[in-house]
C-alpha cells in the first residue's frame, strides 16, 4: 500500500511540475522543522554577545543576530513554530468547519440558513482581530495565534464542504443510494465525503499557506509565540531596527516565509490539477 | 453557382484528424441537412465554416464562399463575414446568450457592429426582429434578460441575432435538440419560414433523421469525420447504399419486439396492482418575490391517480417541467406527497420506515437518464451494482452477493469480468446497461426508468430499448417508463399517460392514445413529433414532381467527392 | 432590486448586532472582572472597585451591552482609560490615517490587477501569461510587511529618497501626507493585486470558453471586442467574491503595516491599548473594524446584483 502510494506520488511529480517543485520545497521546510525538534546547529536560547552580528561563515552559515544567536538555528525553530501553528489552525477549521458545512447541506432549511449566517459572522473577524481580542484578555502566545487563525478557517472549510456536498447531493448516484435503502449518514460517508475530499485537501493546502502568512504577521506585531521560541515574524521585527547596519537579518526570515508559502501554493495548484476529476477524464 | 462549396475539407485538432475529405455545397435557398451521431464531426464542420475552430484546430482544403476561400481569409475579413454574410444558431439556448446583457442589446449589437447604425435605429430594428421571430416587443420588452425567458424563447432570440444582418447563409447546429417537441416544431417552422422568405441557404445539423427529412432538400450523412452518403432527401432515404446509413435509418425506426398481448388495466380489474397512486399532489415553495407577500406554491404534481399492474409497462410522456420526474421520485419514496396517497405493495414509500421501507425499495428500483452522473466515479462496477443489495444485508452472504452481481451483469449483456472496472472505462450505452444491472440486482417487480435512453445515440438507443423489452419478457418486470420522446414510449409500453402542467390529461392503451389522441394536448404532442416516414414520403413526392431523383444517383456515385 | 437590497440590509443589521454581541461577550463577560484585568495583578482592591464603578460594571451584562450599543449608534464610545480622552476622538484621529491607506491600497491593487489579468487572459498559455502567472505566484507568497521592510530598506535606508516612516499629518498638506502613505500603500497593494489578478485571469479564461462568447464571435465580433463587451462583466462576478474577502485581509494588513512605517493609525492605537490593557479602546477598535468588514460585504453583495441581473429577483 505504502509502496503504491509512493509510486503514485512519483508519477504525479513527473507529470506535474508545480506539484513536484511544491512538494520538494514543502518537504525541505517540514524536514527542517522536524529536525529542529531533536537537533539544531546551536541552541537558540544560547546568547553570546561576543558572536553578535557575524556574517556568514563555516560556523554560522547564515551568520548571527544581535544577541549572537545562530540565524540558521532560529530559522529552523521558526519553521517549526509556523508549521505547528498553521497546521493546528487548519485542523481546527476542518474538524469544526467540515461537519458544519455537511450538516447544512444535509439538512437544508433553517439549519442550513443558520450555518451560513454563522459563516458570514465569522468572516467578519479576520484572524488579526480575533488575536487582538484574545491577547487583550489572555496575553500573547502561540495558542492565541492558533485559535485566531483556526476560527477564521472554520467558515472557509464549512463553505467548501457545503458547496461540494450540495453539488453531489443531487447527483443521480446519490439518489440511487437512497433507493438502495441507505440512510443519509451512510450516504454522506460512502458517497459524498470521499468525493469532496479532493476539494478539502486542496483548500487545506491553501489555508495552510495562508496560516503561515498569518502567523508571521501576528508574531511580527507581537501577538504570536513569545520568546524564547523563535518565530519568523519576530525575527523580522527585531531585524527592522538594525536595518541600517545588518540588512541581511531582515532577508533570511522573509525568504523563508516566501519559500514556504510558495511551496505550499505550488503544491496546492498541483494537487488541484491532479485530483480534479474533470482533468483526469480528459486525460483518461 | 453554389452559395458555399466545401471542397475536400480535412481538419485536425492538435494533430488528431477529425474531418476527412468533407465536400458538399449549398445553393441559394437550399437546405442541406447534415446528419450523424455524436462525435461524427458535424459541429466541427460548422465551426470550420465560420473559422471558429477550437484551440489547436487546423483545416486544409477549401471552403469557397462568394468567390473566396474562407480558410485563407485574414481575421479582419472573417469578422466582416461572420454574422453579416453567415449567421449561426447554436444548440444550447440556455448558454448561448450573455446572462448579464439584455436581449435587446444582444440583438442590436450585430447591427451596430456591422452597419454602424445609431443605437436608436438598432433598437428599432431589434424590436422588428423580435417581432419577426415571434416575440412581439409589446410582450417581450428589449430590456428583458435571458434568464427571464424560456428555452424556446431564448432560441428565438438567438435566431433573431443570427438573421439580424440578413445573411445569405444560415448555419443551425442542432437548433432544437435542447427543446421540447412542441417548441421544436415551432422553432423549425420559424427557421423554415425565414429561410424561404429571404431565400437563404441553410445548413441544418442534427442527429435526428426525422427533423432533417422534414426540413432539408438534400441530406449528407456523416460518420467518423467523413460524409458517407449524400443526395436529395427523398430519393436518398429511399435507396440508402452505405451500410452505416442503412443501420442508422433502421435504428431510427426501430421498434423492439412487441409483446403478443399487452397488459392493460381495463382488462384486469381484479389483479392486485403493484403501485396505486390516488389524488397525488406535490407542491414546491417558490422563493419570495416581495418581502411581505408569500408566493403561492408551485404545484408540480396535481391530483394524479393511476395504477401499475404486475408485468405492465406504463409510459409517462410529457414535456420538461411537466412534473413527470417529481412523480417518479414520489413513487420511489424520495419526495413527500402534499396530498393524496401512494401505495407500493400496500406500503407508503415515503413514510414507511425500517423493514417496511426496505421492502418498497427491494421491489421498486430505478434507472436514470444521465449515464455519467449515475455512478460514484470512485467505485468499481461490482460495488456499484451491488449497492442495492444493502437491502438484503444479513440475508445473503458474500458468495451470493457476487453471484447476483454477475447474474445481473450477464442479464444486461455485459460480462462478469466487467465488475472489476470503473465507470469511466465504459461508453454511454454500456453505462446504461450497468445502471439497469444495478436496478435488477434485488430482483425487483417494478423498474422506474426516467428518460433512460434520452442521452444516447439512436443506434445505442435501439439496443437499450431491446434490452428493456427483453428483460420485461424474461423476468416479468413492470416498468414506469418516463420519456419526452413519443417514439420511445410507443415502442416499449402497454399503456401510456400523457402529463401536462402536473396533470394526467390522457391515459389509455399506447396505440390507441397515439393513433387516436382525444385530449388537445395529446394531439398537439403527437402532431409536433417529427415523423421520419411521413417526411420521406412527402419529400419523395416533391422530388418526383421536380425531377431531381436523377441528380441523386450521380451524387451517390461519387460519395463525398467534390464537384468540379 | 429594491427587495434584494432590503433583504441584504436586514441581514447586514442582524450580522452587526450579533458581531457586537460577540465582541462584548469576549471582552467584557469572559474576563470576569474587566476592571481587575485592566489594572493588572498588583492593583489595590479599592482602585479596582473605583474603576469597577466608573465603568458601570455593577450593572448586569445585558444592560451594559444595550447601553454600549446605544453609545455605538450615537458615536459615544466611552472614555479611554489610559488616555483619559473620549475614544471616539482617538479613533477618528487615527482613522484619518488608516482609512485613506486602506483605500489607496485597494484602488492601487485593482488598478494593477485589472490590466495585468486582461493581458494574461488574452495571451493564455503564451509568454506574457506564463510570466505574469509566475510573478503573481511569487506576489501571493510575499508577506506584505516583509515587502514593506524591503521597500523601506531600498528607498529610505539605501537610496535615502524618502523618510523611513512617520506621518506628517494632514494639516501639513495633502501632498506630504500622500507621500508618506505611498510606500505603505504599495506594500499592501502588491500581494493583493497578485491575488486579484490571478482570480480575474482565471475567471476571464473560464468566461472566454462560454457559449455566449462563441455566439458573440459568430456575430462577427473580434476576439478583442468579444472579451471587452461580453467576457469582462461576467468575469467580475467571481472577482467580487474575492474582493469582499480580501478586504478583511486588507484591514489586517493595514494594521500590521502601520507598525513598519510608524504610522499613527488604528493599528498603532490598538497595539498600544493591548499593552496597556485599555479594554475600552480595544473593544471600540475591534467593533469598528468588524463593522467595516461587514459593511463592505454588504456593498459587495449589492455590487453582485448590479453586475448579475439573475440575482436581483432573489
Amino acid at each position: 500500500m505504502g509502496a503504491m502510494a509512493l509510486r503514485q506520488i512519483v508519477r504525479a511529480m513527473r507529470e506535474n511540475r508545480s506539484f513536484a517543485v511544491g512538494a520538494v520545497i514543502t518537504a525541505v521546510v517540514v524536514f527542517a522543522a522536524l529536525l529542529s525538534l531533536v537537533w539544531t546547529p546551536y541552541a537558540i536560547d544560547q546568547l553570546s554577545v561576543a558572536d553578535k552580528l557575524k556574517g556568514a561563515s563555516a560556523a554560522h552559515p547564515l551568520g548571527t543576530d544581535h544577541y549572537g544567536r545562530d540565524i540558521l538555528s532560529m530559522l529552523m525553530v521558526g519553521a517549526r513554530t509556523s508549521i505547528a501553528v498553521a497546521l493546528v489552525a487548519v485542523g481546527i477549521g476542518i474538524v469544526i468547519g467540515v461537519p458544519l458545512g455537511l450538516l447544512g447541506a444535509a439538512r437544508g432549511g433553517w439549519i442550513d440558513e443558520t450555518v451560513m449566517r454563522f459563516n458570514d459572522l465569522v468572516f467578519a473577524f479576520p484572524a488579526l482581530l480575533s488575536a487582538v481580542m484574545i491577547t487583550a484578555i489572555f496575553g500573547p502566545g502561540a495558542v492565541n495565534a492558533i485559535v485566531a487563525i483556526g476560527i477564521f478557517n472554520i467558515p472557509v472549510f464549512a463553505r467548501v464542504a457545503r458547496g461540494g456536498a450540495l453539488a453531489y447531493k443531487s447527483r443521480e448516484f446519490v439518489l440511487a443510494a437512497q433507493v438502495a435503502g441507505k440512510g443519509q449518514v451512510r450516504i454522506f460517508a460512502e458517497h459524498i465525503l470521499p468525493n469532496i475530499a479532493n476539494l478539502l485537501i486542496v483548500q487545506g493546502t491553501i489555508q495552510f499557506s495562508l496560516g503561515i502568512l498569518a502567523e508571521a504577521g501576528l508574531s511580527y506585531v507581537g501577538l504570536g509565540a513569545q520568546p524564547p521560541v523563535a518565530t519568523w515574524g519576530r525575527m523580522l521585527n527585531e531585524a527592522q531596527t538594525m536595518m541600517a547596519f545588518a540588512p541581511q537579518l531582515a532577508l533570511y526570515p522573509g525568504l523563508a516565509i516566501v519559500a514556504t508559502v510558495l511551496g505550499l501554493n505550488l503544491l496546492g495548484d498541483g494537487l488541484r490539477d491532479i485530483l480534479d476529476p474533470k482533468l483526469r477524464r480528459r486525460v483518461g | 453557382m453554389p452559395l458555399i462549396a466545401v471542397n475536400r475539407l480535412n481538419l485536425s485538432i492538435h494533430d488528431k484528424p477529425i474531418l476527412r475529405d468533407v465536400s458538399f455545397k449549398i445553393a441559394r435557398g437550399e437546405t442541406l441537412g447534415l446528419v450523424g451521431e455524436s462525435g461524427s464531426g458535424k459541429s466541427i464542420t460548422a465551426l470550420a465554416m465560420m473559422q471558429l475552430l477550437p484551440h489547436g484546430g487546423k483545416a486544409e482544403g477549401e471552403i469557397r464562399f462568394r468567390k473566396k476561400n474562407i480558410l485563407q481569409m485574414p481575421e479582419s475579413e472573417l469578422c466582416r463575414m461572420r454574422g453579416r454574410r453567415i449567421g449561426m444558431v447554436f444548440q444550447e439556448p440556455m448558454t448561448a446568450l450573455n446572462p448579464v446583457k439584455t436581449i435587446g442589446a444582444q440583438i442590436s449589437e450585430s447591427l451596430t457592429w456591422h452597419f454602424g447604425v445609431s443605437k436608436r435605429e438598432a433598437r428599432e430594428r431589434a424590436a422588428d426582429l423580435m417581432d419577426r421571430v415571434g416575440l412581439p416587443a409589446s410582450r417581450f420588452p428589449l430590456e428583458r434578460f435571458p434568464h427571464q425567458l424560456s428555452g424556446g424563447q431564448r432560441q428565438r432570440v438567438v435566431i433573431a441575432m443570427a438573421i439580424a444582418c440578413k445573411p445569405k447563409l444560415l448555419i443551425a447546429d442542432e437548433p432544437t435538440t435542447a427543446l421540447d417537441v412542441t417548441i421544436q416544431a415551432q422553432i423549425l417552422a420559424l427557421i423554415k419560414e425565414i429561410v424561404k422568405k429571404d431565400d437563404m441557404g441553410l445548413l441544418l445539423i442534427s442527429h435526428d433523421l426525422a427533423v432533417v427529412a422534414d426540413m432539408a432538400d438534400r441530406v449528407a450523412i456523416m460518420k467518423d469525420g467523413e460524409i458517407v452518403e449524400t443526395g436529395p432527401t427523398g430519393s436518398l432515404f429511399a435507396n440508402l447504399t452505405h451500410p452505416y446509413s442503412q443501420s442508422l435509418f433502421e435504428a431510427s425506426n426501430h421498434v423492439p419486439q412487441k409483446r403478443v398481448r399487452p397488459v392493460l388495466s381495463i382488462a384486469r380489474r381484479r389483479t392486485e396492482p403493484l403501485v396505486k397512486v390516488e389524488g397525488l399532489v406535490r407542491n414546491y415553495a417558490l422563493p419570495r418575490r416581495s418581502l411581505f407577500r408569500k408566493q403561492p406554491p408551485f404545484t408540480a404534481v396535481d391530483r394524479v391517480s393511476f395504477k401499475i399492474l404486475p408485468g405492465q409497462s406504463l409510459g409517462l410522456v410529457g414535456e420538461s417541467g411537466c412534473g413527470k420526474s417529481t412523480l417518479a421520485r414520489a413513487i420511489l419514496g424520495l419526495e413527500e406527497p402534499n396530498g393524496g396517497s401512494i401505495s407500493v405493495l400496500g406500503r407508503d414509500p415515503f413514510s414507511a420506515r425500517g423493514k417496511e421501507r426496505e421492502a418498497v425499495h427491494r421491489s421498486v428500483q430505478v434507472v436514470f437518464q444521465d449515464p455519467y452522473g449515475s455512478f460514484n466515479p470512485r467505485h468499481r462496477i461490482e460495488r456499484i451494482v451491488a449497492e442495492p443489495l444493502f437491502l438484503l444485508r444479513g440475508e445473503i452472504d458474500e458468495g451470493e452477493k457476487r453471484r447476483r452481481v454477475e447474474e445481473a451483469l450477464l442479464n444486461v449483456g455485459l460480462s462478469a469480468a466487467d465488475k472489476e472496472k470503473y465507470p469511466h472505462e465504459f461508453s454511454g450505452g454500456q453505462r446504461q446497461r450497468i445502471a439497469i444491472a444495478r436496478a435488477l440486482v434485488t430482483k425487483p417487480k417494478l423498474i422506474v426508468a426516467d428518460e433512460p435512453v434520452s442521452a444516447l445515440d439512436v443506434s445505442i438507443r435501439a439496443q437499450i430499448l431491446d434490452l428493456f423489452a427483453d428483460l420485461r419478457d424474461k423476468l416479468g418486470l413492470a416498468y414506469l417508463f418516463i420519456s419526452h420522446d413519443l417514439s420511445v414510449v410507443r415502442a416499449i409500453t402497454d399503456e401510456v399517460m400523457v402529463m401536462n402542467a402536473g396533470k394526467i390529461v390522457e391515459h389509455g392503451p399506447t396505440a390507441l392514445v397515439f393513433d387516436h389522441p382525444r385530449h388537445p394536448y395529446t394531439r398537439l404532442l403527437v402532431s409536433a413529433a417529427p415523423d421520419l416516414k411521413t417526411a420521406i414520403r412527402r419529400r419523395a413526392k416533391w422530388e418526383k414532381k421536380a425531377g431531381v431523383a436523377v441528380t441523386a444517383k450521380r451524387d451517390r456515385m461519387t460519395p463525398g467527392k467534390g464537384e468540379t | 432590486m429594491l427587495a434584494y437590497v432590503l433583504k441584504r440590509a436586514l441581514s447586514l443589521i442582524a450580522t452587526l448586532v450579533v458581531a457586537t454581541a460577540v465582541v462584548f461577550i469576549v471582552l467584557e463577560v469572559l474576563p470576569g472582572d474587566p476592571a481587575a484585568l485592566m489594572l493588572g495583578v498588583e492593583a489595590r482592591e479599592d482602585t479596582i472597585a473605583a474603576l469597577h464603578r466608573q465603568l458601570g460594571l455593577d450593572q448586569p451584562a445585558p444592560m451594559r451591552y444595550a447601553a454600549w450599543l446605544a453609545g455605538l449608534v450615537t458615536g459615544d464610545l466611552g472614555t479611554s482609560y489610559t488616555y483619559s480622552v473620549p475614544v471616539s476622538e482617538l479613533v477618528s484621529e487615527r482613522l484619518a490615517v488608516t482609512l485613506p491607506l486602506a483605500l489607496m491600497a485597494l484602488a492601487l491593487s485593482v488598478v494593477i490587477a485589472f490590466p495585468v489579468a486582461v493581458i494574461a487572459a488574452r495571451n493564455r498559455g503564451r509568454a506574457p501569461d506564463t510570466s505574469i502567472m509566475a510573478l503573481t505566484q511569487l506576489g501571493i507568497a510575499v508577506p506584505n510587511f516583509w515587502f514593506a521592510i524591503l521597500l523601506v530598506y531600498v528607498f529610505a535606508v539605501a537610496l535615502r529618497l524618502v523618510p523611513s516612516g512617520g506621518f506628517p499629518g494632514w494639516s501639513e498638506g495633502v501632498g506630504a501626507a500622500f507621500q508618506a502613505l505611498t510606500l505603505p500603500a504599495v506594500a499592501l497593494a502588491l500581494p493583493q493585486a497578485s491575488i486579484l489578478a490571478r482570480v480575474l485571469r482565471s475567471a476571464l479564461v473560464d468566461t472566454l470558453h462560454e457559449d455566449y462568447i462563441r455566439t458573440a464571435r459568430a456575430k462577427g465580433l473580434t476576439r478583442h471586442a468579444a472579451l471587452w463587451r461580453h467576457a469582462v462583466r461576467n468575469a467580475l462576478i467571481p472577482v467580487l467574491t474575492i474582493l469582499g474577502l480580501q478586504f478583511s485581509f486588507l484591514i489586517a494588513g493595514t494594521i500590521i503595516i502601520e507598525n513598519v512605517f510608524y504610522l499613527p493609525g488604528i493599528g498603532r492605537l490598538v497595539f498600544q491599548a493591548i499593552t496597556q490593557r485599555d479594554l475600552i479602546v480595544v473593544k471600540s477598535v475591534v467593533v469598528l473594524l468588524v463593522a467595516t468588514v461587514v459593511i463592505v460585504t454588504f456593498f459587495v453583495d449589492i455590487a453582485y446584483a448590479a453586475v448579475d441581473p439573475r440575482l436581483r429577483r432573489r
